[in-house]
């Protein structure tokens, strides 16, 4: 083989590249500026995060508005944050068990009906969301009487199709056979196999779904608000924001305070995406291409 | 098979193969049921109540059994011209327009350069654009309603220094859809450039490589490899953005209240629908609609797949 020429070596120059940079700079900028005016306007004074210039540099009044928000709650800020997190983990852990299982079955075993069982659970994710509303409504509401507790939020989801074809595809491609059948030589018991070799080899797909699972049912607003969430006692956070700063923008309420219940509300979504923004972009998007 | 060596002792050899072929047997059964048992309870079953009630006029007060059967009552009532719903559906594919062509428009070219010239930095400016897409919308909405307040707004601020008049975001009939799909557009366009990224990586460089050889230029390239490698993601991404943008509810909900604002333009079909079944507890015209709603989806999901998708698209 002849050796080609090596091409030159063609980094283009800095400022050939500027434009570049700076149309990429500015898209990461304005996706950032809410999330840092949020800071900024949960620590000002609450009568300056309506002002006229604007306010965009940080004031010193977090703990105060921490306190206001808690009179404006009914001293129950840390009940709404606690609610969230209860369904959020409840909905995560459950949705992470029982999806990975029946991906785990839909990936690694032979049984009758497989397919047809598998081509089912990917035809409901055709269904829209807004179908459902009124009915598991209804279901919540006449059958079970489950309206206004946290259960009638996760329950529902433990198992979901996007979660079972996202463990399956993830299995599929990294889990080889020869070790659940080694596995099964040794004599463990089909469930142990999948507590005990499975589950630790297949992390990365979990904290893919776990995030999703988690920031999905953290931000179900319109679920809340159907299922009557509404006590101070039993209000989720997006419910408790609803309350103190929904509808046309009034500048007579306490803004400072609202505005320290965004930044609570938000803040657990950005911490939790950023521990594991790897393993989400790359699992959500590999689930996206096939092969 | 049968010849092998039995790996254990044969003592008890009978009864645990058979305890263990059946559990085997068994186990795959068992691992997939919750979803199946979920599905039926709090799936399958409301669907089909769903369709039930959609031919019914019924209210929750009434009680369970108390329905009165209608036909396609409800149905014909929603399709009557004067009838809100097709204001609700105008005003839900505009704002879709609105926020899901820009979306794309822009996220494509971004993910393009961002792929071919930042190459280094890629993984660090998708998680910052993809930021807006995991926040949460209640809380996002609040702080565009900070920023399009008419008289203190930063926006109507930015305009002033630049000698425009302020604008009423929030409160022009004619400006309500602009203001809400542009909340719509910041969260989702990050997410879109994450897609095509994906999808960019996956074309081979040697196609590339093989088109600079025969002189291609950087445009030529993007038009008649990029563009048409990319066309199975920009399907997949399209289809995405159809379905949720056709069922927005919590950014106009929380931006222009739950009537819809001025002029009810910023009232969504799903918001309406929402009002119809929760709040005027009419099940079963809301049940309809809800129907009415998935059909418009699936027609644009037809339309989407008639335009991009390929025959072949589900094929393994």
């Amino acid at each position: 083989m002849t050796a080609l020429p090596t091409p030159p070596a063609r980094r283009p120059r800095l400022w050939r590249r500027l434009p570049l940079w700076a149309l990429v700079g500015l898209a990461c900028l304005l996706s950032v500026v809410p999330f840092y005016l949020m800071v900024v306007w949960a620590s000002l004074p609450s009568d300056q995060v309506f002002t006229f210039p604007p306010r965009a540099w940080f004031g010193g009044e977090l703990l105060d508005n921490l306190r206001a928000l808690n009179v404006e709650l009914d001293g129950q800020v840390l009940r709404s944050f606690w609610n969230s997190l209860y369904i959020s983990l409840m909905a995560t852990a459950t949705t992470l068990f029982f999806c990975s299982l029946a991906g785990y079955a839909f990936a690694m075993y032979d049984f009758r009906g497989r397919r047809w069982m598998f081509s089912f659970v990917l035809l409901t994710m055709l269904i829209p969301p807004l179908i459902m509303d009124i009915p598991s409504f209804l279901v919540m509401n006449n059958a079970l009487g489950w309206i206004g507790t946290p259960r009638a939020l996760w329950v529902p989801g433990m198992a979901s199709a996007f979660g079972i074809f996202l463990a399956r595809q993830y299995i599929v491609s990294a889990l080889p056979r020869e070790l659940i059948e080694a596995a099964r030589m040794d004599g463990a018991t089909e469930f142990g196999i999948f507590r005990r070799v499975v589950l630790p080899l297949i992390r990365p797909i979990l904290a893919t779904l776990g995030v999703v699972t988690f920031v999905g049912s953290w931000n179900n607003f319109k679920g809340a608000l159907i299922m009557r969430l509404n006590d101070t006692e039993i209000q989720t956070l997006p419910l408790a924001l609803r309350r103190l700063g929904g509808g046309a923008t009034n500048v007579d309420v306490d803004w400072g305070a609202i505005m320290m219940l965004v930044l609570i509300t938000v803040l657990p979504l950005v911490v939790v995406f950023l521990l594991a923004s790897r393993h989400v972009i790359s699992g959500l998007t590999a689930g996206a291409v096939k092969d | 098979m049968q010849d092998r060596l039995p790996l254990r002792p044969t003592r008890d050899a009978p009864k645990r193969w058979s305890y263990t072929r059946l559990q085997q047997r068994l186990a795959p059964y068992v691992f997939v049921s919750p979803f199946f048992i979920l599905f039926a309870v709090f799936g399958l079953f409301p669907l089909l109540f769903s369709l039930f009630l959609a031919f019914h006029i019924w209210s929750p007060l009434d009680g369970l059994g108390n329905w009165r059967f209608v036909g396609f009552e409800n149905f014909a009532l929603a399709l009557e011209p004067s009838d809100q719903f097709w204001s609700t559906l105008r005003n839900t594919v505009w704002i879709g327009l609105l926020s899901g062509v820009p979306q794309h428009l822009v996220a494509l070219p971004l993910a393009y350069l961002i792929h071919t010239g930042l190459k280094r930095w890629q993984r660090g400016v998708s998680t910052l654009l993809f930021l807006p897409y995991i926040t949460n919308a209640v809380a996002i909405s609040i702080v565009f309603g900070v920023l399009y307040s008419e008289r203190l707004g930063l926006l109507n601020y930015l305009r002033g220094m630049v000698g425009l008049d302020p604008l009423r975001w929030l409160g022009d009939p004619d400006l309500v859809p602009t203001s809400v799909a542009a909340v719509i557009f910041w969260r989702y366009v990050g997410w879109n450039v994450v897609l095509y990224l994906s999808g960019l990586q996956a074309i081979s460089e040697d196609v590339y490589e093989a088109a600079t050889v025969d002189g291609a230029t950087g445009w030529q390239k993007f038009r008649h490899i990029t563009l048409p490698l990319l066309r199975p993601m920009m399907f997949y991404a399209f289809t995405l953005t159809i379905i949720g943008n056709m069922q927005i509810f919590e950014e106009p909900f929380m931006l222009v209240g739950e009537s819809g604002g001025a002029g009810a333009a910023g009232l969504t079909s799903a918001m309406h629908i929402f009002n119809t079944a929760f709040r005027d507890l009419d099940m079963g015209y809301a049940a309809a609609m809800s129907w009415l709603l998935f059909l418009a989806i699936f027609v644009l999901s037809l339309l989407n797949n008639f335009l991009l998708g390929r025959g072949d698209g589900g094929a393994r």
